[in-house]
C-alpha cells in the first residue's frame, strides 16, 4: 500500500476462497458439480444482516474490488473511487460483498483450474457459463454467507447486465438494482467487436485449440490484440484527444481539437511500421499488460457471456414483461460519451421498467470518458451514486 | 410551506395510485404524495441540481426533456399525469397536455394566470410587461414563454374536447372566495384544472 494512500481507503484486504459442494446445472444444460469462488468484503454486517450490499464485475474485473493487497501494491482495487468509507458504497455503512464470477482466472473454478475429472486443466473443456449462471452461484454465495436480501446489488457493464438477472430472477432477494452504463443486450456492433477478440485469441499459434496450458505457453499476442480493440470500445474519441493531444500543455480544447489526439511518440515520423502515435504505444501497453495477467480461455468465456445475454429470452422478446415480477427499485446511470452501451441502451431498460410500472430512476451524466467513465471518479456520477446509497442506508440501518 | 395548488391537487390523487410529475423541481410535491398518499412515483426532469434533490429525497426521477418527447410513455400507463406551473415554460402546451391525457387516465395541470387583474393594471398602466413576486422575470429573460389565461385555457380544452373535471382558480392567498368564483379569470391569480380526455 503506496504510502500516500488516501484516507479514505478500505486499506490492506484478504481474499478468501470459498468452497461449493452443490452441483451448479447451467444454463447450457451442462453443470459443475463442485467450484471455487473467490471473494472479498468489506465494511460489517449489521445485525438486522440488512446492509449488504453484492458488487458484480464486469468483463475483465475480478473480486478485487476496493483497497490493497499488501504495502506494496500499488494499484487499489479496481472500483476503489466508489467503494471505501465515505465514498459511494460507503463501507462504514453497508457490508460490501465482491466475487470472481465462475469461469475467471483470478481465483474462482475457471478454465485455468484443475479439472477433477481429468486431473488436468479444463481449458476449452470448461462449459460457458451464463450471465444466469453467475446469478445463480451469487445465490449460493448469498446463502453462504448468511443474507436474505441484498440492499442493493451494483454493476456496471456486464455486471449491470447481472444486476438485471437478479432483479427479474430473484426479485425478492434485493431491495435496489443499481446498474450503470449498461445494455439490455448487446447489438450486432458490440458482438462484433467481441468477434474480433476471440479471433484474435483463437488465432494465436500459442493457443493450441485452448490447450495452452499444457504447453506451457499461453496466446500472449491474441490476448493483446483482444484487449487492444476492447480497450478502443471503453474510450471515446474525445477521451483520445484528451489523452494524446499535446499533454503537455495545460488542458487546452483548441489544442486538443487542433491535433486530435495525434501526439507523436518521440516527435517525428519514422516512415516505416513503427510506433510512430502514442496512442499505439498506450494501446501497446495496454494490451500487454492485460496479457500478462489475464487468461485467454476466460476472455473467450466473458465475451460468449456478453453475447448471449438477453433477459427477454424467456418473455417473447418483451422486457417490461422480463421486469413484471421485480420488486426492488431500480437506479440507472449512462454516460453522454459512451458508445459501445451509448444512453439509449438505457433508456430502453428505463422504458421497459416504466412499461412495467416500476420504481426508476434515471441519471444521464454527461462525462468525456466513454464505457470507462464508470470506472473513473466522475463527480456528477459520484455525487449521484453517493445520494441514492446514503437514502438507501437510511432505509436499511434504521 | 406547500404551494396553494399542491394543497388542493392532493385531493384529486387516489391513494396508491401511479403519478408521473413532469417538470418535477425538487421531488417536494411528490415526496409528499408519496407519504401522504403512498403514491408510486415518477418525476421528470432536467436541472441537475433538483435531480440530486429528489434521489435526496428518494423520490423516483428521471432525466428527460419534456419538450423533447414524451412518446417513451405508453398510453394510460399512469393514473395521473401533474404539470404545475410549468405549462407556461413549456415549448408546445398543447401537445404536452396532449401527450400528457394519453400517458394519464387523468391528468391536473396548473398555471399562473396571465389574466389576473394585477397583470391587467400592470400592463394598462405601465404599459409593460407584468414584473412581480409572483413572475419575478423581464420578458427577455422569463423562462415563461406561453403565458395564458383562464379563459385561454378553457378555449384550448373545448377545441380539443378535453373534459375538465374541477377547475379551481386560486389568489396567493390561496382563498377561493365567492369572488373568485364569479370573476376567476380576473381575481384568481394561480389556475388548478383537473382534466381527462
Amino acid at each position: 500500500m503506496p504510502k500516500t494512500v488516501r484516507e479514505n481507503s478500505v486499506g490492506i484486504v484478504t481474499p478468501q476462497c470459498l468452497h461449493f459442494d452443490d452441483p451448479l446445472l447451467l444454463r447450457s444444460g451442462k453443470s459443475i458439480n463442485s467450484y471455487d469462488l473467490m471473494i472479498e468484503t468489506y465494511g460489517s454486517l449489521n445485525a438486522k444482516k440488512s446492509n449488504a450490499i453484492l458488487i458484480c464485475h464486469a468483463l475483465s474485473g475480478d473480486h478485487h474490488a476496493a483497497g490493497y493487497h499488501s504495502e506494496d501494491d500499488s494499484k487499489p482495487g479496481w472500483w476503489d473511487h466508489c467503494i471505501g468509507p465515505g465514498k459511494p458504497i460507503d463501507t462504514d455503512k453497508f457490508f460490501v460483498v465482491c466475487l470472481n464470477n465462475l469461469g475467471g482466472c483470478a481465483g474462482s473454478t475457471g478454465p485455468s483450474s484443475i479439472n477433477p475429472d481429468t486431473g488436468t486443466f479444463y481449458g476449452p473443456d470448461f462449459p460457458i457459463v451464463t450471465v444466469r449462471d453467475w446469478v445463480k452461484s451469487q445465490v449460493a454465495l448469498m446463502e453462504r454467507l448468511g443474507i436474505e436480501q441484498w440492499a442493493a446489488v451494483v454493476g456496471g457493464s456486464l455486471g449491470g447486465m447481472q444486476v438485471m438477472r437478479w432483479a427479474i430472477s430473484y426479485p425478492e432477494r434485493l431491495k435496489h438494482a443499481i446498474m450503470i452504463a449498461v445494455a439490455p443486450k448487446l447489438s450486432a456492433q458490440n458482438i462484433a467487436f467481441n468477434e474480433v477478440a476471440r479471433q484474435s485469441i483463437t488465432a494465436d499459434p500459442n493457443f493450441h485449440n485452448g490447450r495452452y496450458l499444457e504447453h506451457g505457453t499461453h496466446p500472449k499476442k491474441g490476448l493483446m490484440l483482444a484487449r487492444m480493440v476492447g480497450h478502443i470500445t471503453y474510450l471515446s474519441d474525445s477521451a483520445m484527444r484528451g489523452k494524446f493531444g499535446k499533454d503537455e500543455e495545460p488542458v487546452n480544447s483548441d489544442a486538443i481539437a487542433g491535433n486530435f489526439g495525434r501526439d507523436l511518440r518521440t516527435g517525428q515520423l519514422s516512415f516505416g511500421l513503427n510506433v510512430d502515435f502514442q496512442v499505439e504505444s498506450y494501446l501497446h501497453y495496454q494490451g500487454e499488460r492485460f496479457s500478462e495477467q489475464f487468461d485467454a480461455n476466460t476472455y473467450l468465456l466473458m465475451t460468449k457471456a456478453l453475447d448471449y445475454f438477453d433477459p427477454t429470452v424467456d418473455y417473447e422478446g418483451s422486457l417490461s414483461a422480463a421486469f413484471a415480477n421485480s420488486s426492488c427499485r431500480f437506479l440507472l446511470m449512462s454516460f453522454s460519451s459512451d458508445w459501445r452501451f451509448p444512453p439509449e441502451r438505457s433508456r430502453e431498460i428505463v422504458d421497459a421498467l416504466l412499461e412495467a410500472g416500476k420504481q426508476v430512476s434515471y441519471l444521464e451524466i454527461e462525462a468525456d470518458q466513454g464505457h470507462d467513465a464508470f470506472l473513473l471518479p466522475v463527480p456528477r456520477y459520484v455525487d449521484a451514486f453517493s445520494t441514492y446509497l446514503q437514502r438507501v442506508s437510511d432505509e436499511v440501518n434504521s | 410551506m406547500m404551494r396553494p395548488d399542491l394543497d388542493i391537487i392532493q385531493h384529486w390523487i387516489k391513494p396508491g395510485s401511479r403519478v408521473l410529475d413532469l417538470g418535477c423541481g425538487d421531488g417536494s410535491l411528490l415526496k409528499f404524495l408519496k407519504t401522504e398518499k403512498n403514491v408510486s412515483e415518477i418525476g421528470l426532469e432536467i436541472a441537475e441540481k433538483n435531480i440530486r434533490l429528489c434521489l435526496e429525497k428518494g423520490v423516483n426521477v428521471i432525466e428527460q426533456d419534456l419538450n423533447k418527447s414524451l412518446q417513451n410513455f405508453k398510453e394510460k400507463s399512469f393514473d395521473t399525469v401533474l404539470l404545475t406551473q410549468t405549462l407556461q415554460a413549456v415549448n408546445y402546451p398543447d401537445v404536452i397536455i396532449d401527450e400528457m391525457l394519453r400517458i394519464g387516465k387523468n391528468c391536473i395541470v396548473t398555471f399562473p394566470n396571465f389574466g389576473n387583474w394585477r397583470s391587467r393594471m400592470y400592463l394598462f398602466f405601465k404599459g409593460r410587461m407584468p414584473v412581480s413576486n409572483f413572475m419575478p422575470y423581464e420578458w427577455y429573460n422569463t423562462p415563461n414563454i406561453h403565458f395564458c389565461t383562464v379563459r385561454d385555457f378553457d378555449e384550448l380544452c373545448r377545441d380539443k374536447n378535453i373534459k375538465i373535471i374541477t377547475r379551481t382558480v386560486v389568489d396567493h392567498r390561496h382563498q377561493g372566495s365567492w369572488m373568485i368564483r364569479l370573476w376567476p379569470n380576473l381575481l384568481g391569480e394561480t389556475a388548478i384544472y383537473h382534466i381527462s380526455r
